[in-house]
């Protein structure tokens, strides 16, 4: 009956509750249930009723070697292919930037390892890796190199770890700083050729510089993501040999899905959440300060 | 476990979302004969030999079966996510006895069969529930409830290349001795070529160090203590360290079946130390050395020799399941001799005596196995893993000292290591109210 002019009335409610709706359901309900799980002592192996524990769970993970295996392993991970993601990225951005013959086709070919599938992308890799049939240490051998272990030891596990995730990433940095490129103002760059500045000043002095609120987003987008990498380390690893290439996200799916420990899962988890949500802080603070 | 309403309905509510989809194609079945089954099955080489034959079933009974499958370490979180939510809809399902049997009995997720079976109503006598053998039926019952009907056995062997042994003048290891001393004669790691594999992965390494660990003298568990750390058990990981860091392929720490099985296959080891099972990806079209396997009987150790014979694998249902009755149908078929021969013929294992009188099975498989089943089967240890709820974790921990053996070669100090893991497995047991 009247229900036209109550919707009228109440547009402003109305139109965003779906999307209000779905953010609460997916987004923000699990984070509060993670948390809230996580001061419990659910668990599949002890007998007896779940009961609320306080901050147990958190108090046994810090007592934990691979809780700190798990952390340093994460950082580790994350700062050597960010790293690297990030200078090979902008170089790459920085030479696309000009015109040249089959741009397009460089630009296209780039593109590929990003819509390629983590799974698959793992799967071809680990093949790769293996140190007897593998591709890379017949390659390493054709240039007289011996041959390395790659996955299976303790101290090349997270480099080649790294390295496909590189390789799958580094595109995604370059179209970021492309897209910042195109924006830049063209006074400065007259400004110098007038004065005579060498195209590697110009680089330097001008187009980095400009370019820095541009390459902390790059970054702040590629840290969230390699913070949480699961996939690939999943597919190649799981975490081994040993715990060498288990990093926080691997130990938290071990902890629920593995031993079905799910309130100490939930603790590493929210963890996990604080520590990406630091790094986005940290990165986002620095991007401020560069604006002028 | 989860017994009050109020646990009931918080476990409810977290795992609702997960479910939502299935809750959507749960459309409640109540006529009889027009059921459709849910079946839940593991990858394994069971499932490839029944999938083609599920329309005979069809035919045959009017009940419709939807089969789904899944890689098991993603089967074990799948279905208990499911169980737990109380809003299962699966009526059959591919369970490990002896990795998931305790928790999911302990969460009373498995109908107990007896009834079906000691009911001659709901299964003919020829159907053969005494077809099975004692060890199996012991595998897959708790506390004289049975959980599941076994399907396929497995046991360890050692498969080794026959050429390079008549080459080299050398005969199928009977002792660890043997085994260490022909993995080092054909080891020639210039020319890429490995004496021995065998599982180094952390988790996946247990089952088959167990073995090693039962003929040095040794076990997981006794009387609801973990004995890892006692001198024979320390003997054993130093032993399976030492042999895999001389004389195996690089890499193997990182190494569970397949890896294994795919370096055997393409001809770069002499021998490999695993479950029977898996001959079959070593007679395929792609193996480069199929014809020239061998297969023997785990070799003796200092404590004689026991080595591990288990059911891997056994058909459930779910103590949820709406349709009960048909679903032992279904299990009853899957399980019965006629598929189980259908199955051996086709290079499985199966958990029943009678396959292995069959005339025209023996006149098939694989002689050298024929064999070690046979002489496996006496002296066998009925588990390959540490017998306890929290397993999974327990393999986790005991799996990083058998790494830390192989890294060193069996020179880190495996005592202590051992002693940890020990220490650390009997805090689950205790948590479970295993211990003692």
């Amino acid at each position: 009956m009247n229900i036209n002019r109550f919707v009228e009335r109440n547009l402003r409610w109305i139109f965003p509750l779906p999307a209000a709706t779905f953010i609460i359901l997916m987004l923000v309900f699990p984070v509060l249930y993670t948390f809230y799980v996580s001061l419990t002592n659910w668990d599949m192996i002890s007998s007896g009723a779940v009961s609320f524990v306080g901050l147990d769970n958190y108090l046994a993970m810090l007592k934990e070697p691979r809780f700190y295996n798990a952390i340093g392993l994460t950082f580790y991970f994350t700062l050597l292919a960010v790293g690297l993601e990030t200078v090979f990225g902008v170089i790459i951005a920085l030479i696309l930037n000009r015109e040249f013959r089959g741009k397009n086709l460089v630009k296209f070919i780039l593109l590929l390892p990003l819509v390629a599938t983590p799974v698959a992308i793992g799967l071809s890799w680990t093949l790769f890796y293996e140190p007897t049939i593998g591709l890379a240490n017949y390659a390493l051998k054709l240039l007289g190199i011996p041959g390395l272990k790659w996955l299976a030891s303790n101290a090349t596990v997270i480099p080649s770890l790294a390295l496909v995730d590189i390789w799958q990433w580094t595109p995604m940095i370059s179209l970021i700083v492309l897209a910042g490129l195109a924006g830049l103002p063209q006074d400065p760059y007259e400004a110098a050729i007038v004065d005579g500045a060498r195209p590697l000043q110009v680089v330097r002095h001008i187009t980095l510089p400009l370019l820095r609120p541009t390459i902390l987003i790059a970054v702040a987008l590629r840290s969230i993501d390699a913070l949480k990498t699961f996939d690939i380390i999943y597919v190649m690893t799981s975490g081994g040999p040993g715990f060498a290439s288990e990093t926080l996200n691997i130990y938290a799916y071990s902890l629920s899905f593995g031993y079905f420990r799910f309130g100490a899962a939930s603790a590493s988890l929210v963890a996990l959440f604080a520590i990406v949500l630091g790094c986005c802080v940290i990165l986002l603070k620095m991007r401020k300060s560069q604006e002028l | 476990m989860l017994r009050t309403k109020q646990n009931r309905w918080r476990t409810g509510l977290g795992l609702a979302m997960l479910l939502a989809v299935a809750l959507l194609v749960n459309l409640p079945v109540s006529q009889a004969e027009n059921v459709t089954l849910r079946f839940v099955a593991a990858n394994h080489p069971f499932y490839d030999v029944i999938k083609p034959l599920l329309p005979e079933f069809e035919k045959q009974t009017g009940i419709k079966v939807r089969a789904e499958n899944y890689e098991e370490n993603q089967l074990t979180p799948k279905l208990t996510v499911e169980f737990t939510s109380n809003a299962s809809t699966i009526d059959v399902f591919m369970t490990r006895p002896l990795q998931e049997g305790k928790l999911f009995s302990r969460n009373k997720w498995y109908e107990p069969l007896n009834r079906y079976i000691n009911d001659r109503k709901k299964t003919p006598a020829r159907w053969g529930w005494s077809d099975f053998p004692k060890s199996a039926v012991q595998a897959v019952t708790h506390q004289g409830s049975i959980g599941a009907v076994p399907i396929v056995t497995e046991w360890q062997v050692v498969f080794y290349r026959k050429d390079l042994f008549q080459q080299a003048k050398l005969k199928a290891p009977k002792t660890l001795e043997e085994l260490e001393a022909a993995a080092a004669k054909l080891n020639n790691p210039a020319g890429e070529f490995y004496g021995i594999v065998s599982r180094g992965q952390r988790g996946a390494a247990v089952t088959q160090f167990s073995s090693y660990l039962y003929n040095f003298g040794g076990d997981f568990i006794k009387d609801g203590k973990c004995v890892i750390d006692s001198p024979e058990a320390v003997k054993a990981f130093k032993y399976y360290g030492k042999l895999l860091k001389n004389y195996g392929p690089p890499g193997v720490t990182n190494m569970s079946w397949p890896q294994a099985q795919a370096l055997f296959a393409s001809g770069k080891v002499a021998m490999w130390t695993d479950a029977s099972v898996l001959i079959a990806g070593l007679l395929d079209e792609k193996s480069k050395v199929a014809d020239k396997i061998g297969v023997a009987l785990f070799p003796a150790g200092p404590a004689g020799n026991h080595p591990f014979m288990i059911v891997p694998w056994s058909l459930a249902i779910p103590a949820q399941s709406r349709n009960k009755e048909a679903a032992w149908k279904f299990v009853q078929w899957a399980a019965s001799k006629e598929i189980a021969k259908k199955a051996q013929l086709a290079g499985l294992t199966m958990a029943r005596n009678s396959v292995w009188t069959d005339k025209e099975v023996l006149a098939k498989i694989q002689p050298d196995l024929a064999l070690t089943a046979k002489q496996t089967g006496p002296i066998a240890t009925p588990y390959d893993r540490p017998l306890m709820t929290a397993v999974v974790e327990a393999r986790d921990i005991i799996g990083d000292v058998i790494v830390k053996a192989i890294e060193t070669g069996g020179n880190a100090d495996i005592e202590s290591l051992a002693k940890a893991a020990a220490k650390g497995v009997d805090a689950l047991l205790d948590k479970a109210g295993e211990g003692k």
